[in-house]
């Protein structure tokens, strides 16, 4: 799937903090808004993102309607090894998306 | 040169101006929910669990007056070390005037280097903004910021 877009340095020194940019394509529902009929719009959002270096959790996040549509989290780590960086996304009515960026440590 | 007065350059001010007081109308009468300040406290108690919240050390970066409430880019950091014995375990966002009064929790550990993140938010009123990060120690620091809406976000209509 293409609505996952995720910026991690191809390259870095051993101790460098590099910076990792996501975006998820998402409308973000609040549940809070109304059609015209005056009906509630259900909640529709992601809950919860995870990002997992070499299978070890380095960051989560627990979101709440009041994050914008396409949810953009940027966090930092340490560079301390090569390997694969995997994020997850899950949210309301089975939303359950996936991602993942390499890393090449010096 | 002298002109009469432009009566339908008045006219469409008048006009305009109507339509702008009915513009707004919509928009207070749909805020229907809305997080309070005791809402607020209650949300940082969750967190705190009743822990005293010093001031310092986070620092907020929001724009202190937004155009549009969708979107609202947002930076909190925190002057700490990550060290294995002594880092921030968590950051956690709140507001006063949103329906809910929380934004987003982030967890973090000391392999993250730099206690900081950044995300896009929404803006349902002006309001203040609190960020609370919570040490490896156990303590509790905060900044907040008040920030000015003119369009604001959550409970617009579908069109």
């Amino acid at each position: 799937m293409a609505s996952a877009l995720i910026n991690v340095p191809a390259k870095a020194k051993r101790g460098d903090i590099i910076e990792i940019k996501t975006l998820m394509s998402h409308i973000m529902e609040t549940g809070y808004r109304h059609t015209a009929a005056g009906e509630v719009v259900p909640r529709d959002i992601i809950t919860s993102f995870t990002c997992r270096f070499n299978g070890a959790e380095i960051f989560r996040a627990d979101l709440f309607p009041a994050i914008s549509a396409n949810p953009f989290i940027t966090f930092f780590t340490t560079a301390t090894e090569s390997g694969k960086f995997d994020f997850e996304w899950t949210g309301d009515q089975g939303f359950s998306e996936t991602a993942s960026a390499s890393i090449t440590v010096e | 040169m002298h002109r009469p007065p432009d009566t339908s350059r008045r006219q469409f001010l008048g006009l305009a101006g109507g339509a702008a007081v009915l513009g707004t109308l919509p928009v207070v009468i749909v805020r229907s929910a809305e997080a309070t300040p005791a809402m607020l406290a209650s949300a940082i108690q969750n967190v705190t669990g009743g822990a005293a919240v010093q001031t310092g050390k986070v620092k907020l970066d929001i724009p202190p007056l937004v155009e549009n409430g969708n979107t609202v880019p947002m930076t909190v950091s925190v002057n700490h070390p990550m060290a294995p014995e002594d880092h921030v375990r968590s950051i956690h966002v709140f507001n006063e005037k949103n329906p809910q009064p929380n934004f987003a929790n982030f967890h973090l550990g000391p392999h993250n280097g730099r206690a900081q993140v950044s995300t896009r938010v929404r803006l349902a009123d002006s309001q203040k903004i609190v960020a609370i990060a919570r040490l490896s120690d156990g303590s509790f620091w905060s900044a907040s910021v008040d920030v000015v809406v003119t369009l604001a976000a959550c409970t617009e209509d579908v069109i």
